[in-house]
């Protein structure tokens, strides 16, 4: 009868080991997603003294979350035809006060990190890489060129790839169809050509 | 018991004995000893079937026949507690030989699960893999040696991370028992691998269904039941080293074990291994960051006695494992590419590197155990083990982050359990048990990553009553089992996540704060469930026998189930858990019938697994973020079936070659929604010829074809997405499986001694053609192809 007096023992002194250790526990804190990206915001300025700047925005605040993204302006941006505008892509994280700038995260990390745009087929815009180049003089695309053709109407993506590989057929020159890499960000703008 | 089986076969044939008019004079004598440590075994029955010939061996292990013709006899050699041996022996002059038998010193505490490589039921579809099986495996993994078995697959992520499947269920559907242990190590997930040494075990037993209740009523799909090496009652020293080389991913693998015994009863053991491996191979590419560095070690002692006794268990194994580059992708666009790119986006030159994506889990373990036998009653015992295992997993991330973990995920288990087995009475034994457990989960939240699974705590409670009762041939064996299951967690919900998930309606009362996007919650839920199992071995005669069994089982949610919140990298989904989710309760009806002659082993075993409120995940909507679009896979429970036919068979065609095949079969399907269920493993069939010679140094060769079919009977989950590239949608073809394949692997080793020292030479090839293909149930069969050809050599020496 030792051996139950021994697991009465152990019994009690599990059930003690168990129930302090439930004890005083503080709650969960929220997480601060520090690599969260929310906001894309695209500016266009046009040639000459007469055009000024516009933008278009992409928010979604609450990240993987099942929030609506909101653009602004909904109808999206009306470009003139036949014009080239320069491009700048800003890139923030307003969950934070005041919003963290990301795209600074990113030309520190230039060469690991690529911008690729796209237009739909209806849409008659070409788009060519500005701005400073990584390390290994690859593109980034923090800024770039959108020239506009005839009229039309459609749209325009922007992808933003973490560690592309840059030397991959194409990529250069703005295809992802060889970069690999993940997909940190991928917004579709309507565009209009007038 | 199985002498008594024998005689009571002996007597009947006696009646049949026909008259044999030869002259036949030849004696056959011989001696058996135990295979391990060479002793002599008295007592053990020979049985000449043709001749219903029969003796024992006496004090000394000798025997002998008189009176035998010339010509071939079959001979079966058995001994209570051994495995019975068959074999076939020439008679052309007066014979000697020396028989080696499996002998297991009979338990004395056959509730000790330690030690005992019997089977752990006695009427449930179990296999046991033995030590010389397992050794194969000592560079695997465990996923990978219990294949082993007809009817056992596995759902990997790339090679290394290798998940058993028990007739088609996995993860919380398997339990796996380490010593007596129940592994707790977030077995959930299907990129978690169980934590386990192979080389730490002595022997492993596979067991289909939930009918070993003594070890949980929740293994739905089965139970895994790793028992260290034995240790005999005895003076000796034995030690143990493998030693292993491959060429694919130029895999190192090193295991020692050392075994001191002593005729008093004491006992300590100590064992460890060490396995590296860089970027494995495909056919035609290298599989970059796909290596692996993984360490162990345990150690056990302690007191071994008839009437009392006691052990302590300690075991530590570290995994870092590296998870194939291309696979971390970002949204369906890039899984669109991945897959329509057929070869993976990222082929590096060979290296030992591991980097993100990476797995490091530690995972460590302490048990004490200690028995008493209560005159006239049985044996009590008591046993009390704590686990600690901390899963880090490291991704690819922006801004010098890459060494901070992506999840770190620490799970701390207490449990006791106290049993008592009656078997004064041989012919009807009963055992009866309780069993209570603590778990704490902490998530850690330096990794500035919002928590996949929440901070929660866990109680278990849980009583267990199984009994045996032997009548005219017949084992009949039942159990009952009651489990309680209590969760408390505190979870943070984004509250649009937690309002599109209609929580607002059915849990605010579960609100205990909220921040201006956040709600901190406090689920809290309890959990009733009943299992309970019958089974009827039949013995219809020395050569056929009949299994029918029945077991209910039921399986409270597991935290993922409940909780998981995030995206899923390597999958390219957003995974989300469901509060409402209910445990799910399974019937299962399964039979096996088998055959064994001298020549012939044939066992044919079916099942049929009816499962209601079947827990899995199911795509049900479309997510638009700033990353591009991602589909939300869900909880969600219904009806299943799931059915199928597992066979194995073995022909001895001479003394030196053998021909056996295992193949299994099995379907799925979704009742409620009249489709097949997913991740079914299909149709396999491995074949494999074998040629021994043990006058060449125990020379012995394999060759082994294995054949997957395809599976086509699949759900069609696919959906279309928009791809930036081509500027359109597309389809995601995350449905349809890959071809069938096969494979040939080849082995040959031989057995040397050198004085006391027995030194064990093995070469083998695997997937010889170096054919490209992929599993069906590999999560990375999207991104790469298997592992190409690969040469191994082993060197086992025992001293």
């Amino acid at each position: 009868m030792k051996s139950i007096k021994l697991f009465a023992l152990l019994f009690i002194s599990s059930l003690a080991f168990t129930s302090c250790s439930d004890d005083d526990k503080e709650d969960p804190g929220s997480i601060n997603e520090e690599e969260l990206i929310t906001t894309l915001k695209l500016t266009l300025t046009g040639p000459g003294t007469a055009t000024t700047a516009t933008t278009i925005e992409y928010k979604d605040i609450d990240g993987d979350g099942s929030g609506q993204a909101v653009i602004t302006p909904a109808a999206g941006l009306t470009l003139a035809k036949n014009t080239t505008y320069t491009a700048k892509i800003l890139l923030l994280n307003e969950t934070e006060s005041p919003a963290e700038n990301i795209t600074t995260e990113v030309a520190d990390e230039a060469d690991e990190h690529q911008f690729f745009y796209t237009a739909t087929s209806s849409l008659n815009a070409d788009f060519a890489y500005a701005g400073t180049n990584d390390s290994n003089g690859n593109p980034v695309g923090i800024d770039f060129v959108i020239t506009t053709g005839d009229a039309s109407n459609g749209s325009i993506t922007i992808v933003l790839k973490h560690e592309p590989n840059k030397t991959a057929q194409g990529v250069k020159e703005g295809n992802a169809a060889n970069a690999g890499g993940e997909t940190d960000i991928q917004v579709t703008f309507p565009i209009k050509i007038e | 018991m199985k002498s008594k089986n024998i005689f009571l076969i002996v007597m009947l044939t006696l009646f049949f004995i026909e008259a044999n008019s030869q002259n036949c004079s030849y004696t056959f004598t011989g001696v058996v000893e135990d295979f391990h440590d060479k002793s002599t075994i008295v007592g053990a029955t020979i049985y000449i079937k043709s001749l219903n010939k029969y003796t024992t061996t006496d004090v000394e292990g000798k025997f002998s026949i008189n009176g035998l013709c010339s010509g071939k006899v079959t001979v079966q050699i058995s001994h209570i507690a051994c495995e019975t041996k068959t074999l076939t022996v020439e008679i052309s002059k007066n014979v000697f030989k020396i028989f080696n038998l499996e002998h297991h010193i009979e338990e004395l505490d056959e509730v000790n699960v330690k030690g005992n490589v019997l089977k752990k039921t006695k009427t449930s579809q179990e296999t046991l893999l033995k030590t010389k099986t397992l050794e194969n495996f000592s560079d695997a993994s465990l996923g990978d040696a219990i294949k082993e078995v007809s009817g056992v697959s596995s759902i990997n992520t790339g090679n290394n991370i290798v998940k058993p499947v028990i007739n088609g269920l996995h993860s919380s559907r398997i339990l796996t028992s380490i010593n007596g242990v129940r592994l707790q190590d977030q077995d959930w997930g299907i990129e978690h691998a169980p934590n386990i040494d192979i080389n730490a075990a002595g022997s492993i037993s596979v067991i289909k269904g939930a009918n070993a209740l003594e070890y949980g009523g929740d293994a739905i799909g089965g139970v895994i039941i790793i028992n260290p090496a034995r240790t005999i009652k005895k003076d000796t020293l034995q030690g143990k080293f493998i030693i292993s080389q491959q060429t694919n991913g130029r895999l190192s693998s090193f295991s020692t074990s050392l075994n001191k015994t002593y005729e008093t009863g004491w006992f300590v053991n100590g064992q460890t291994s060490f396995r590296r491996a860089g970027d494995f191979e495909a056919a035609n590419y290298n599989l970059t960051n796909t290596g692996l560095k993984t360490y162990g070690f345990s150690t056990n002692g302690g007191f071994k006695g008839f009437d009392k006794g006691f052990d302590i268990y300690y075991s530590y194994l570290s995994n870092e494992i590296g998870i194939l580059r291309s696979s971390h992708i970002g949204n369906s666009a890039d899984l669109v590419n991945a897959i329509n790119n057929g070869e993976p986006l990222v082929v590096n030159e060979f290296s030992y590197d591991i980097n993100n994506p990476k797995q490091e889990v530690k995972h460590q373990l302490v048990k004490a155990k200690l028995y008493k036998r209560l005159k006239g009653l049985g044996v009590f015992s008591l046993q009390y083990d704590f686990q600690h295992n901390n899963r880090l997993e490291f991704d690819i991330r922006r801004g010098n982050r890459n060494s901070l973990p992506a999840t770190d995920l620490t799970l701390k288990n207490h449990a006791v359990k106290a049993d008592m087995k009656f078997d004064a009475n041989s012919n009807t034994t009963y055992k009866i048990g309780i069993s209570g457990g603590y778990q704490n989960n902490f998530p850690d939240p330096r990794t500035r990553v919002r928590r996949l699974i929440p901070d929660y705590d866990k109680y278990n409670a849980g009583i267990y009553a199984i009994s045996e009762f032997r009548f005219n041939g017949f084992l009949l064996s039942t159990g009952l089992r009651y489990d309680y299951n209590h969760i408390d967690s505190k979870k943070r919900y984004l509250k649009t996540r937690w309002n599109s998930l209609n929580y607002n309606q059915d849990f605010s009362d579960i609100i205990i704060n909220e921040d201006s996007d956040e709600f901190l919650t406090n689920p809290k839920f309890n959990y009733h469930n009943l299992s309970a199992s019958a089974g009827l071995l039949i013995d219809l005669n020395s050569e056929n026998s009949i299994l029918l069994n029945y077991g209910l089982s039921s399986r409270a949610p597991n935290p993922s189930e409940l909780f998981s919140d995030g995206l899923h990298h390597s999958a390219s989904r957003i995974e989300l858990g469901n509060l409402r989710i209910q445990p799910e309760k399974s019937h299962r009806l399964s039979s096996t019938y088998t055959y064994v002659n001298d020549k012939v082993n044939f066992s044919i075993e079916g099942f049929y697994n009816f499962i209601n409120d079947f827990i899995y995940m199911e795509p049900t909507a479309t997510e638009n973020t700033i990353r591009g679009s991602f589909v939300v896979w869900s909880h969600i429970q219904t009806d299943a079936n799931l059915f199928g036919v597992d066979t194995t068979i073995k022909y001895q065609f001479s003394d030196n070659f053998s021909i056996s095949n295992k193949s299994s079969l099995l379907k799925g399907i979704d009742v409620t929604r009249n489709r097949p269920l997913i991740d079914i493993p299909p149709f396999k069939t491995v074949s494999t010829l074998q040629f021994i010679k043990p006058e060449w140094n125990n020379f012995q060769t394999t060759l082994q074809s294995k054949f997957n079919a395809r599976q086509n009977e699949f759900p069609n989950n696919n959906f279309t997405t928009f791809v930036a590239i081509s500027g359109q949608d597309e389809l995601v073809d995350i449905s349809t499986p890959p071809n069938a394949f096969h494979l040939l692997n080849f082995t040959s080793g031989v057995d040397l001694n050198l004085f006391k020292t027995k030194i064990g030479l093995q070469f083998s090839v695997d997937n010889i053609f170096n054919t490209s293909y992929r599993n069906y149930l590999n999560r990375l069969r999207f991104y790469a192809d298997e592992i190409g050809r690969n040469f191994k050599i082993q060197i086992k020496i025992n001293y």
